[in-house]
């Protein structure tokens, strides 16, 4: 069968090009890592306040992990707060505990929460029918995390790297003149595009799997939904990546102008596809996002990690991955006319 | 010359780019079983007649028959041999690889397949360097692995665009001994070429100037008909130096 053929070239091809290999499959675990370490480094020691709190209290309170200062009123404390040499403070009004917080970084928010609930624990039978009241002097709990946005990345750095590799290898054969060869053997144009899907795809499964179980696994991406999905929403963004990325080759004449699609066409992706809040996009350009496979895959990613749904959640964007894989192959099968008309 | 029917049988072609005219008016049969030489300097239209038999481009005006049917022709493609000017080959591959590929395309399957591996990378010397990287050939090397290549499917009409280039004379010679073979196996072949000795080895030459056909016969008549020494005055002479 011709397209086994080209199959198995391509896979050939791909094992023997080490670096290439190892690019698709260790540079975005090595990016995730980098930003898991930016973003979700040690647990952050919060300096924080206690305001005039009773004696009796303190010692019950388990005040381990976090600098303390005392002060006599708020009014020090807040000032102290506002100049950012605390995090937050504490205090109790009538027995019930509030926490005021700066606000300004959603990362240290999240650690002096983390602290307060564990301080207060050794409390909670005094408490119980109190809720500890909690207040921000900037910023709010609404605020972005890591694993809020670690899909959108695994989504973005599996695209922008089988995008690069397979657009790059489809100009080669281009450039090389072995396209011109495969074109004057009896093989069909749509098996060179199927051959060349099928080939990278065959590829992409591995990469997917192995990056996703890395950030899921080892890095500790937020995983609430199931891991065969994640990997189905994976392979069928490679798959547009892939398609996309060799429709593009063919207005390209060498790698150079292959990566100048980069910021034209991979980046501005991560813009509107869920990174950035898409509610807050300035209305003009909200149109974009819709426009781009990164926008589908980066909410059906989100739905399965974040919110833990399955099938009926997230059918629609694998449908609407696939249409673009299937729009970009025609379009592909198309610009192959180019040099051959049959 | 004889009866069968052309190989080649190219009429009225012409080809534009955009407002650049690259062919005129070209009308040219090849008869079975001969070596055809196309001769020219280079941007002369060589590649560009070779490249519509080959099926990849087709003509603005005229057409293109091979085998009696009108190019280009998806099943005619089979029985088409086509080098091109540059060693379309894949370098991370090994010679075998390369080959095994390009087979699979043509169809070719198991023993037949080996078989025939083993046969084109004899008759272009290069079995010892079967399992090689192509990465690591040198530029003769990789034409000939290229020429194997178009081998591959015994073609019956064989086009080859510059296929001696960067090959030393002793290779080239043997080289051009395979193509005597392959003639007396009733292959038809069209090489392009811009070297002059190369050219007398040729059964006919078509003398290609400015994308127009200038002169067609064997050496020997266009050598008469102009009274020239050789092949190269011949060739100043039709062309009106």
């Amino acid at each position: 069968m011709r397209i086994t053929a080209l199959v198995i070239r391509i896979l050939r091809q791909i094992v023997r090009d080490k670096r290439t290999m190892a690019l698709l499959i260790f540079a975005p675990m090595l990016v995730l890592t980098m930003l898991h370490l930016v973003f979700n480094g040690d647990e952050y020691r919060p300096n924080i306040g206690l305001v005039d709190i009773p004696e009796a209290i303190e010692t019950q309170l388990n005040l381990e992990d976090a600098i303390i200062k005392h002060y006599e009123s708020a009014n020090l404390a807040e000032s102290d707060l506002t100049s950012r040499e605390l995090d937050g403070y504490l205090l109790f009004e009538n027995m019930a505990p509030s926490i005021v917080l700066e606000g300004s970084d959603p990362s240290v928010n999240g650690s002096v929460l983390r602290w307060v609930q564990n301080a207060l624990k050794p409390l909670q039978q005094n408490l119980t029918n109190k809720e500890m009241e909690i207040n921000y002097l900037f910023g709010s709990s609404d605020m972005g995390q890591f694993d809020y946005f670690g899909p959108v990345l695994l989504g973005f750095f599996v695209f922008f790297f089988v995008f690069l590799i397979a657009g790059v290898s489809f100009l080669r054969e281009r450039t090389t003149g072995t396209l011109e060869r495969l074109l004057t053997s009896p093989l069909r144009k749509w098996e060179i595009v199927a051959g060349y899907t099928i080939g990278f795809g065959v590829f992409t499964m591995i990469q997917a799997t192995i990056i996703a179980w890395y950030a899921i696994y080892v890095l500790g991406m937020l995983m609430e939904g199931a891991f065969g999905y994640v990997l189905l929403i994976t392979l069928l963004l490679s798959l547009s990546a892939l398609t996309l990325g060799i429709l593009l080759s063919s207005f390209a004449n060498n790698e150079l102008q292959m990566i100048q699609f980069i910021p034209l066409v991979v980046v501005p992706q991560i813009f509107f596809s869920g990174l950035f809040n898409l509610k807050t996009i300035s209305e003009w350009l909200s149109w974009v996002g819709p426009l781009t496979p990164l926008y589908y895959a980066a909410e059906a990613l989100r739905n399965v990690m974040v919110r833990g749904f399955g099938w009926d959640m997230i059918y629609k964007d694998l449908l609407v991955l696939l249409g673009f894989s299937l729009l970009f192959m025609i379009l592909n099968i198309a610009a192959l006319r180019r040099y051959r008309k049959i | 010359m004889n009866n069968e029917n052309p190989v080649v049988f190219i009429q009225n072609v012409s080809k534009s780019y955009g407002k650049q005219q690259v062919l005129k008016n070209v009308n040219l049969e090849i008869i079975p079983g001969e070596i055809f030489g196309l001769l020219g300097p280079s941007g002369a239209g060589k590649t560009t007649i070779v490249k519509q038999l080959a099926g990849l481009e087709t003509p603005t005006q005229g057409e293109n028959y091979i085998f009696s049917e009108k190019m280009p022709r998806l099943d005619l493609m089979n029985r088409i041999g086509y080098m091109a000017q540059s060693d379309a080959l894949y370098g991370e591959l090994t010679a075998k690889e390369n080959l095994d590929f390009f087979a699979s395309l043509y169809g070719l399957k198991g023993k037949e397949k080996q078989q025939r591996m083993k046969d084109v990378m004899e008759i272009v010397s290069l079995t010892e360097h079967f399992d090689k990287l192509v990465f690591n050939y040198s530029g003769g090397m990789k034409r000939r692995l290229s020429l194997a290549i178009s081998l591959l499917h015994k073609p019956g009409l064989l086009i080859l665009d510059e296929p001696t280039v960067g090959i030393d004379p002793v290779l080239r010679k043997g080289i051009w001994a395979a193509f005597k073979d392959l003639k007396d196996n009733g292959t038809t072949i069209i090489v392009t070429t811009h070297v002059m000795d190369e050219a007398e080895k040729c059964d006919r030459l078509g003398m290609i100037r400015d994308g127009q056909l200038i002169a067609v016969g064997s050496p020997e008549e266009l050598k008469q008909q102009t009274s020239a020494a050789n092949i190269e005055d011949a060739f100043l002479a039709y062309g009106g130096a």
